[in-house]
């Protein structure tokens, strides 16, 4: 009983499954494997992304924010522009060409945000699979129009009404029903997160947008940057534009968590940010920094984006911690909604909630840079599925 | 002979589920003691968890009563040894999910569970491959090894041979729950398994009634009922006398 690929990333990771599982993962496992090999695979899923996605997506200089922050001089990956909205398309491509590789024909998947349900409904849609979405009642009412373009692209969406209703409570009910359906149904986990080969599986999906920016940044400014930066809720946007610079030892790579109402609150999502909960535990398959109290009951988090509304970070996130590669902070719901409207006034571009929390951080650090330094942000979603939270939010005010 | 060993003497056996703190930990230590009292061989004790992937609506109800009512790992313990104290001697085995025995401290767990007169552990979420960890902490007292309809042949084999105590068979590709009808293909299942251990072979997820469980017994070493013997128990206005009752009719649907 031993995995094709390193199932865990120094202590995190790993498969802590029910038994009934484990085959699938096994299986799962070795399509990834011989898919990876395959240049056929490799093709296919390449030109979905230039064909379908629309990448490469640009890389584009924020010239107004950076004269106004008066520092380091900013750049956007644009996952923005990425078809259905962010980057979630690029994984959910990915794992609906290997759910065709197994001879599957159902998907399941959980959202938060409603992002990754979008992709997954999309990528069922354009490949032929039925698909079943599972999300928080909580998230379904704060995301309204991801869950009618759920519906349009054919995705039957089942709310979650256990648990504290939002995405946590959805991966529950998306594994429960993979476990009672796994004979012909794959579980399209959308984060960084899960068993293996879930966190190492995504992350080489979601790779394209650090490859993609190393490149573009090489080509179109002429070095790499000094900083990049990505908000992390399972982290699966970040772990792939960091993937792209993590043996460039000289760029800084910096992780933003929710910070809710603030650390001292209690209400956050802001894993590795509140050592009082934040601590090493096992939840959804994996070990990993997971908020929750002293009897090892998973926390409940707060954040105004559902993205990152979520107990548990990434394993791979918790050991570039651990080994320093990467430092990770967080914004508040007010720092990311500020955020969100510097970013319409100065660039033109209404960015998700979550990726605010990743502006709110350039904001904070910019200014402290020299005018020759350079930030790379990913800017992994528009904001178009958040206007009924910001009008909400920014009427309290 | 250790309690397990012994509870295997008269074949098959019946292992109810049933989690304490709920409906609340005075009554589920009654409850349990009733169910020891009338006619379980075994008792597969549950630890509560906030997000029990495994489990089906009605565990998941009960048991997030359970930690609403404030039920923790070290109050679970000290109901075990309250049950010891009361005299009940047959094999109770603790039922959790990974991370509240992580966050207690494995070896501390490990040890206060022995302490408290637990005879051994069912992790759902603790697959073979994840195991070593676990067992290494556990020492003497078993983890028992689930096998399900999924779990290829080769796999069987290694993880029936390294069995401690019983096997674990779930019967369904599922979560726990009462179903209508048995999974079929459960008796070549069985003796699929049977061909690579000499340890008992237990079948547990959907099995709700007396019927159910005769015929099951009829080819497994002993019958598991989870979440039938939560509903009827937990839905009664006398859990205790319930339990009583409940008891008794598998087990005399079991000889």
């Amino acid at each position: 009983m031993t995995t094709l690929l390193p199932p865990k990333f120094g202590p995190y990771g790993g498969q802590f499954v029910p038994e009934t599982l484990m085959p699938a993962l096994i299986e799962l496992e070795e399509a990834f494997v011989s898919a990876k090999a395959d240049v056929e695979f490799q093709r296919e899923f390449d030109k979905l992304l230039a064909s379908f996605v629309g990448r490469p997506t640009p890389l584009t200089y924020a010239k107004r924010l950076s004269e106004k922050l008066g520092g380091a001089q900013i750049y956007l990956k644009r996952e923005d522009l990425a078809h259905t909205g962010a980057h979630k398309i690029n994984n959910a491509l990915g794992q609906a060409l290997l759910v065709k590789r197994m001879g599957k024909r159902r998907i399941v998947a959980e959202t938060g945000a409603g992002q990754h349900g979008v992709a997954s409904a999309t990528a069922a849609a354009l490949l032929g699979l039925e698909c079943v979405v599972y999300m928080g009642e909580v998230d379904i009412a704060r995301q309204e129009p991801n869950v009618f373009r759920m519906k349009l692209l054919g995705a039957e969406v089942r709310p979650v009404a256990s648990g504290t209703r939002t995405l946590k409570d959805a991966i529950n009910e998306a594994i429960r029903d993979w476990v009672t359906n796994v004979r012909d149904t794959h579980y399209l986990l959308g984060s960084a997160l899960g068993p293996h080969p879930y966190p190492t599986m995504v992350r080489e999906f979601q790779s394209v947008i650090g490859r993609e920016a190393r490149e573009q940044m090489l080509m179109e400014v002429g070095r790499l940057p000094d900083t990049v930066i990505a908000c992390v809720g399972g982290g699966s946007n970040a772990i792939g534009v960091f993937s792209g610079f993590v043996d460039d030892a000289d760029v800084e790579l910096i992780g933003v968590e929710a910070g809710g109402s603030g650390i001292e609150t209690g209400k956050h999502a802001a894993r590795f940010g509140d050592p009082s909960k934040g601590r090493v535990g096992v939840i959804h398959g994996t070990r990993t920094y997971v908020l929750q109290d002293e009897d090892g009951q998973i926390a409940e988090t707060h954040s105004v984006s559902a993205g990152l509304d979520y107990a548990a970070v990434g394993p791979e996130h918790a050991l570039l911690r651990d080994i320093e590669r990467a430092f990770y902070t967080s914004a508040t719901d007010e720092e990311a909604l500020s955020a969100f409207q510097t970013l319409c006034h100065t660039e033109g571009i209404i960015p998700a909630l979550e990726s605010s929390h990743a502006v709110a951080e350039v904001i904070k650090r910019a200014p402290k840079m020299r005018k020759d330094q350079i930030i790379l942000v990913n800017l992994s979603g528009r904001g178009d599925k958040d206007l009924n939270t910001v009008i909400k939010e920014l009427s309290k005010e | 002979m250790n309690r397990i060993e012994s509870a295997f003497t008269t074949k098959p056996i019946f292992m109810p589920y049933f989690p304490l703190g709920y409906p609340d930990l005075e009554t589920s230590i009654d409850v349990i003691e009733a169910l020891a009292k009338n006619g379980a061989d075994l008792i597969e004790v549950g630890l509560s968890f906030s997000d029990p992937l495994a489990d089906g609506p009605v565990i998941q109800h009960a048991t997030q009563i359970a930690l609403e009512k404030g039920i923790t790992v070290k109050k679970s313990l000290e109901a075990v040894k309250e049950l010891r104290r009361r005299g009940v001697d047959i094999p109770l085995i603790l039922m959790g999910y990974y991370n509240p025995m992580l966050a207690y401290g494995l070896e501390t767990f490990v040890r206060d569970a022995a302490q408290a007169g637990a005879d051994g552990f069912i992790v759902p979420d603790l697959p073979a491959e994840e195991s070593k960890e676990f067992e290494e902490a556990a020492g003497d007292l078993p983890l028992i090894r689930m096998l399900a309809p999924t779990t290829p042949p080769e796999r069987m084999e290694a993880i029936a041979r390294s069995a401690k105590g019983f096997i674990y068979l779930v019967s369904v590709t599922g979560i726990t729950g009462e179903r209508k009808s048995l999974a079929e293909g459960l008796g070549d299942l069985i003796t699929q398994v049977r061909e690579h251990t000499s340890a008992p072979v237990c079948v547990g997820f959907g099995i709700s009634t007396p019927e159910q469980a005769k015929e099951v017994g009829e080819m497994a070493d002993g019958v598991i009922v989870g979440s039938a013997c939560v509903k009827t128990i937990g839905g009664s206005e006398k859990p205790v006398e319930a339990a009583r009752q409940f008891a008794a009719a598998f087990r005399s649907a079991l000889r």
